[in-house]
């Protein structure tokens, strides 16, 4: 009972067992013309077509008030974690709750409380500019006359004032993701869910997307952020959560996270042809500490910095192995991230 | 077993800033009508084209030429003009929701910031089928005089029942408006043209629109067949209210009949526009 209270009433976001399986795709779509039924694919041992696993088995608790940050390749589960606990995507079972209401339940709660940067800009295109801050307000019961007070400042603030009387469709791309930014801070949401935000926006328009997160984050409004760039993790996020495949795979403050990232330099070998081969040899090298093959590429963690990266080389070639490419990357977020997920970010 | 209180365990929260306070349904439905309203209003001259200039060419070449020439009699405006009425509010109900559905649905899912307002997603398909239902009418009444501003002097056309043919027009609205809803929703975007010629077209001319429904007592097969088709209700309840002269159905059997069709509709469109609007 004490331990199942607490949480309740103190986190802004919390998943219990979250799962998401989408129907195996199937070719034939409404009226989909010139689409082909594929034919039926042949069962392959151990390929049985089943759903799709978007998420699986994912526990989140993110307190209110805190800067929250998902990392992941793409694929990984982020924005299907984002649509169910923003309401836009109904989870396949487990429980989410967001600002204290069921994701299922009282989803129209829920909406009341959360704001959401899309990774893609949806705005309304048959509206301008200044229309879809007034009428996104309005949708939340706000009086005209704030939402426009408010609208033009947040559109002077990321810099596209002079493009509220504008038609969306004469804005860029980095202007409407800050249109986007814009309509999820209109009605000032408690918690703030942001898909990629930062995506497409120039470096000024960034640092200015930064400072009014910071300013949010200040207020004590819960955000909830997916991202590509390491960089903007460590710096603007509490605690990161570093998914894959649909589970949680970390999730801990940058810091922590960091000092969790295997020892050494991590030195990366592009080979002509599958690395597999080339472990057990590479694994003798003295100074490596750690060597892992995923396709073409082998990965050593080296407590020797560069001096292993000749002796790997003769070790791939011994294995009849060219070696087309060589990349180094000291311990940090990025080296974690990969001997993670075995993937890069982007 | 105490419980200690949440307030003591919980940290400062931001100053509360009315997110809680409730939003009522009514006003984000009154939202959403202005916004389709101020879109309506800016894309008037386009909608009224596209809504319009069938049933205005219709007008001209079986209202006014043919009688002219004497090809067809001058009482055959009195049975056209309620059918031309029908197809236009028809055609602007259908695609007022059909067409922007499309949009909304499409590749940038624009109809995403009203899926995120607070109120349930089944209010929005119904400001939907509203909105459209009220373009539907205003095509209607536009129509009517315009009808008898091209025929000249039309035989026992009479406004008598006007509250009468409003209500039938609206119902007769409501009625595409939700079947534009299942169109739009239900049809893969690049089939819309596919739409006109393989639905609509047909039920335009099956519908009583361009003749009496009793006109087809002499075909019993088709006379029966086009009762599926809502356009008869609308053609045929509206020649009760306007050309009474004219044999027609009793009004209370096409309004019955439309009341059945309009909730069908909407069943079906709400079921699909959920299934779209949450993944």
């Amino acid at each position: 009972m004490w331990s199942a209270y607490i949480p309740r009433m103190t986190a802004a976001i919390e998943t219990r067992a979250l799962r998401k399986e989408y129907p195996a795709p199937t070719s034939r779509r409404g009226w989909a013309p010139g689409a082909a039924p594929t034919p039926p694919t042949q069962a392959r041992p151990g390929t049985l077509r089943g759903p799709i696993v978007a998420l699986d088995s994912l526990d989140l608790d993110v307190p209110q008030g805190e800067f929250f940050g998902l990392l992941g390749p793409n694929g990984a589960g982020k924005t299907t974690t984002i649509g169910i606990l923003t309401t836009r995507v109904r989870a396949t079972s487990g429980k989410a709750s967001v600002a204290g209401a069921d994701v299922a339940t009282d989803d129209v709660r829920v909406r009341q409380r959360i704001g959401v940067v899309p990774q893609r800009p949806n705005p309304d295109r048959s509206l301008t500019v200044i229309e879809n801050l007034e009428f996104h307000a309005a949708y939340f019961g706000i009086a005209l006359g704030t939402a426009a007070r408010r609208g033009y400042e947040l559109l002077d603030r990321l810099g596209i004032g002079d493009k509220a009387n504008a038609k969306v469709d004469e804005l860029s791309g980095g202007q409407q993701q800050r249109l986007m930014i814009a309509r999820a801070l209109i009605h000032e949401p408690r918690v703030l869910f942001l898909d990629e935000p930062t995506v497409g926006l120039d470096p000024q328009a960034r640092l200015a997307l930064w400072e009014i997160l910071r300013d949010l984050h200040a207020q004590g409004r819960t955000i909830v952020m997916t991202t590509h760039y390491m960089e903007e993790a460590d710096q603007l996020c509490d605690r990161l959560a570093i998914v894959d495949h649909g589970r949680l795979l970390a999730c801990d403050t940058p810091n922590n996270l960091r000092a969790q990232a295997p020892g050494g330099t991590l030195i990366e070998l592009m080979l002509d042809g599958d690395a597999g081969t080339v472990v057990g040899s590479a694994e003798r090298v003295p100074g490596t500490l750690r060597v892992e093959a995923r396709n073409a590429v082998l990965r050593a963690y080296s407590d020797r910095r560069g001096e292993v990266i000749p002796p790997l080389i003769r070790a791939a070639e011994a294995n009849g192995r060219t070696v087309l490419n060589i990349n180094l990357a000291t311990p940090s977020l990025e080296t974690l991230f990969v001997s993670l997920t075995g993937r890069k970010l982007d | 077993m105490t419980v200690t209180p949440a307030t003591a365990l919980m940290p400062a929260r931001a100053p509360d800033d009315g997110v809680d306070r409730e939003v009522s349904t009514g006003a984000v439905l009154g939202a959403l009508l202005r916004r389709d309203l101020r879109v309506a209003r800016r894309e008037a001259p386009y909608f009224l084209v596209r809504t319009l200039m069938q049933p205005v060419l219709f007008i001209i070449v079986f209202g006014f030429l043919l009688p002219k020439m004497g090809f067809v009699r001058g009482g055959y405006a009195s049975a056209l003009l309620p059918g031309i009425i029908a197809v236009s509010l028809a055609l602007s109900a259908i695609q007022a929701v059909a067409l922007p559905m499309v949009q909304d649905f499409g590749w940038t899912r624009e109809i995403e910031d009203r899926l995120l307002a607070p109120v349930p997603t089944a209010l929005i398909a119904t400001e939907k089928v509203l909105a459209g239902a009220m373009q539907g009418v205003i095509s209607g009444l536009i129509v009517l005089p315009l009808g008898r501003l091209i025929m000249g002097p039309i035989p026992g056309l009479t406004l008598e029942h006007a509250i009468a043919f409003v209500s039938i027009t609206a119902l007769g609205a409501l009625t595409f408006s939700a079947m534009g809803l299942v169109l739009g929703t239900a049809i893969a975007p690049q089939q819309i043209g596919l739409m006109f010629s393989i639905i609509v077209a047909p039920m335009l001319m099956f519908g009583c629109a361009y003749y009496p429904w009793r006109g087809l007592d002499s075909i019993p097969m088709m006379k029966y067949a086009v009762l599926v088709n809502p356009l008869v209700y609308v053609a045929e309840g509206i020649r009760a209210t306007i050309t009474p002269g004219i044999p027609h159905m009793p009004i209370l059997v096409a309004a019955g009949a439309l009341v059945v069709l309009a909730g069908a509709f909407w069943y079906a469109g709400r079921r699909v526009f959920l299934r779209k609007a949450v993944g």
